[in-house]
């Protein structure tokens, strides 16, 4: 009899973990996506401005975790807090108060720096516009079926977003900029973040579809930044960032958590702010859209089942004789 | 003191002369230097492009052999019959599919060529005979007799752009030839279906006009799974050596290059430019660590832990920095002495064959063990040769199947050849080139209409005469696209469908279509106020002084007249 119901029990397990094979193979195909891509911006210059240099650095360090790669991630830094003559600890940049993680590491790959962080280039990006010196690396070779991830934070306002303290992007010329990726199909599906004051301002005026959004204020309300360090002198990060990264932390390249989770991220209790979100646009249910399908990277994968029977010899080539010689 | 006469005068007319000046020279002028440059666009053209009504035409020819039909149906034939097929895809989007079929008999020389043994014989004798220009098909009808074809197979699907029919003995007797017809056409058709095109690959290829709501998940497989149609594409094949220290690895890639896969990109330039390179990595590893199975003596690999092997490796990678093309990789991998041998197992826990997987839109990867080279005194680091032949063999299939040759199961009673040592039946080139036609030119009409949307709706653009000049050649290259296609010339179709998506690329992503994006109104008024305002008031104010005057003079007029 035990015999029994212990087979019955091994039985019952082979036949869920089978189900639960089908199941994500299923679920590969579901999301209609087979890469991803990341655009993380930060729009701030100087020193005091750390926290969003940190913020973005976070964020680096989090999607090329789950395994996007460097060059699927165009990194846009307007300043270099790393190497800033006021910064007591060179070439790091912290997001942790007593300087426990170092998110600048030692294999970062900023794309745009400095000055070529402007509205131009980010919208240049955007819709693909770059004249054609342009090098691999600064261009979202984007197709149909890529996922991208945006992220951008600064200083912002009602409606527009700072760049560098000298100029604005407002929220119709980056609904029109996604209108355009829309037209020419350079999306599948488009998570915009955005950790400013009155970020949900930046989101209104969308009206692509396939654009899921998220904010860290509401209109009228200011994000505000988390916690001092005393040794460096600034604010190190934003808190809505903060809190997100805490959430990403727990996330790796197979897991199953959903952007109902992450819409939870940060409550008015610790934020301060009330984080908004806009699912609209988006065709999916949120419930059934996974965090891996915007942060991560997660290949699908075919068997190959035939092989072709080559039975030529291979050509042997004079021409390598005559090189080495 | 008393403003004179004269002096009023003058004042009236300097105030009247400020105004015309302004009035006459200033506002024409600032409305030329202020406005945006637009050079004139085809818009009606580009209107009738935005509703697609695309005609198919393939030739098919049938020929009957000697057996097959009766003397009296014998005397109707050389025969042409046409067929429209009309779908409706959405709105803006309708197919007309023609076939026309040509009936005839067999000569004398192609009589001798079905005499054949083996139908691959056959095949290759008619071949010889003539050769079919691309697009068009000849179906050879066998009689039952004919030992070409084993028992339950009635259809052979032949290398290059033949298929033999058996039919059966009860088809032809006592029929009239349209009987006869009528019974062959369901058979053709579905020939029809797997050498030319069929619906499906069609509203697949106008997957950037009409979102495509495939049924199963093996149509969204399929259609995810090839890279999307691109001028050029560069092909990148890499050797992982993980364990140097025991692995010498050899592997003669210019040859295999050469030999192997060079033909098949011949064959394929007329759909795009292939460039390849080849590196060897060291001390790459595979991201997931292989798990040891007793049963099979060997470390494995499950399908599900694939999916995570990709991403490690990739950063390693590298790509050519000089060219936006989409890249495919190949890798082969050779385990480290510690995970030897390593196999690739399927759901069900059985061994795959080739040992390789490949992921949609990226390039495949392919596990090459070398545990054969250990003996029992071998000192390390082994000397291994690689088999070139069988990488290359996986690796070819692969490559077919992401440039989007696909391996369809065929019907019931079907059978194919396999493909020759080119890797690419001619039919199956000429699928991909329809697909590829059509895939153009679905492309390039949605980014001409939504460029010229998009000109119209901002009014600020400013359109050089670069861009007028690409929109216009790719509204030309679209329109005999379209008219080639009609007529069946796949070749030139194909052609004018890659220059129009050239064209209308470069039109649409040219840099100089950012510059004055969006200015909203209230922040053209801020401009404009401090300009103009200081200048406008003086004169408003004189102009109405003398209008006021004037006004005053006449009422004194009038009251001298009384």
């Amino acid at each position: 009899m035990k015999i029994l119901t212990l087979l019955g029990l091994f039985s019952a397990c082979f036949l869920a973990n089978s189900i639960n094979i089908e199941n994500s193979a299923g679920q590969f195909f579901s999301s209609g996506h087979t890469n991803n891509w990341a655009v993380l911006v930060c729009t701030s210059r100087f020193w005091f401005n750390y926290r969003h240099v940190a913020n973005t650095l976070s964020v680096y360090r989090s999607v090329k975790r789950l395994g996007i790669p460097d060059s699927h991630i165009v990194l846009m830094l307007a300043d270099d807090m790393a190497c800033n003559h006021r910064n007591p600890k060179p070439a790091t940049v912290f997001s942790h108060k007593n300087m426990e993680l170092n998110v600048y590491g030692d294999d970062v790959e900023v794309d745009y720096r400095g000055y070529e962080v402007t509205v131009e280039n980010f919208l240049r990006v955007l819709t693909g516009r770059l004249p054609p010196s342009t090098p691999r690396s600064k261009r979202l070779l984007s197709d149909d079926r890529s996922n991208i991830l945006i992220y951008l934070t600064g200083h912002g306002g009602n409606g527009f977003l700072k760049f560098q303290d000298s100029e604005e992007i407002s929220n119709v010329e980056l609904a029109d900029a996604f209108e355009q990726m829309w037209q020419k199909r350079r999306y599948n599906e488009l998570l915009f973040i955005i950790d400013t004051c009155q970020g949900a301002s930046m989101y209104e005026r969308f009206y692509s579809p396939n654009i899921m959004a998220l904010a860290s204020s509401q209109v009228g309300e200011d994000s505000l930044s988390h916690q001092p360090d005393l040794a460096i002198g600034v604010h190190l990060m934003d808190r809505y960032t903060f809190y997100m990264l805490e959430f990403l932390e727990d996330i790796h390249p197979a897991s199953k958590t959903n952007m109902n989770d992450l819409f939870k991220v940060c409550p008015k209790s610790q934020c301060v702010s009330t984080p908004g979100h806009r699912t609209d646009l988006f065709l999916r249910d949120p419930g059934s859209v996974l965090i891996t399908d915007f942060f991560g990277s997660v290949r699908k994968v075919e068997l190959t089942m035939d092989a072709i029977n080559l039975t030529d010899p291979i050509k042997q080539m004079e021409e390598k004789e005559k090189r080495s010689s | 003191m008393a403003i004179t006469e004269v002096e009023r005068r003058r004042g009236q007319l300097a105030a009247l002369s400020i105004a015309a000046v302004v009035i006459i020279v200033g506002v024409p002028l600032w409305w030329r230097t202020t406005e945006t440059y637009r050079a004139w666009l085809p818009v009606s053209q580009i209107k009738d492009l935005a509703k697609l009504q695309l005609h198919l035409s393939a030739d098919v020819e049938v020929v009957f052999a000697r057996g097959t039909v009766t003397p009296e149906q014998q005397k109707k034939v050389p025969l042409t019959q046409t067929q429209d097929e009309e779908h409706t895809v959405d709105e803006d989007t309708t197919l007309r599919y023609r076939y026309e079929t040509k009936y005839r008999t067999a000569t004398i020389m192609e009589e001798d060529a079905l005499k054949k043994p083996t139908a691959a014989e056959a095949d290759l004798s008619l071949h010889m005979l003539s050769e079919s220009p691309c697009g068009s098909l000849v179906v050879y009808v066998i009689p039952e007799s004919s030992s070409l074809l084993p028992e339950d197979v009635n259809v052979y699907i032949g290398q290059r752009r033949t298929a033999l029919v058996r039919i059966s003995a009860q088809m032809r007797v006592g029929k009239t030839l349209e009987q006869l017809l009528a019974q062959l056409e369901p058979q053709i058709k579905q020939v029809l279906q797997v050498m030319s095109f069929s619906h499906t690959d069609i509203t697949v290829a106008l997957s950037d006009r009409v979102r495509f709501r495939p049924g199963n998940k093996e149509s969204i497989a399929d259609s995810m799974r090839a890279f999307k149609s691109s001028p050029g594409y560069e092909i990148t094949f890499s050797l992982l050596n993980p364990d140097p220290k025991s692995h010498q690895l050899h592997w003669d890639i210019e040859g295999a290059v050469q030999t192997y896969i060079q033909p098949l990109l011949t064959k394929l330039s007329p759909l795009a430019n292939f460039s390849m390179d080849s590196q060897t990595l060291y001390y790459t590893m595979l991201g997931v660590t292989p798990r040891f199975d007793s049963s099979f003596e060997a470390y494995t690999l499950n399908a599900d832990s694939l999916a995570h092997v990709i991403n490690p490796v990739e950063a390693r990678l590298g790509s050519n920095a000089a060219s936006s093309n989409p890249v495919l990789n190949f890798l082969l991998y050779v385990p480290d002495i510690r995970h030897s041998p390593l196999y690739i197992h399927d759901h069900r826990k059985q061994e795959v064959p080739s040992n390789a997987f490949h992921s949609p839109r990226w390039g495949g990867i392919m596990v090459y063990n070398v545990n054969g080279f250990y003996g029992s005194e071998t000192e390390f680091p082994v000397h291994v040769n690689i088999n070139m032949a069988k990488v290359m063999g996986v690796f070819l299939a692969q490559l077919r199947l992401l440039l989007g040759v696909q391996s369809l199961s065929p019907p019931p009673g079907f059978l194919v050849a396999p493909c020759g040592s080119t890797g690419l039946a001619d039919w199956e080139l000429d699928r991909l080139m329809w697909s590829r036609s059509v895939e153009n030119i679905a492309t390039a009409t949605t980014t001409i209409t939504s460029l010229a949307q998009l000109l119209d709706q901002i009014g600020n653009i400013v359109i050089n005469d670069n861009i007028a000049q690409q929109v216009s050649s790719a509204v030309t290259s679209l329109q005999l696209a379209m008219a080639e296609l009609e007529v069946g010339n796949l070749g030139f179709a194909l052609q004018y469908s890659k220059e129009a998506i050239l064209a209308s690329e470069k039109a649409f992503f040219d840099p100089s279509l950012l510059h004055l994006l969006y200015f909203p109104d209230d922040q053209k008024f801020a401009i404009y106020i401090p300009l103009f305002l200081p200048m406008c008031v003086p004169i408003l104010l004189s102009m109405l002084k003398i209008v006021s005057e004037a006004r005053q003079r006449r009422r004194e007029k009038q009251a001298k007249k009384e």
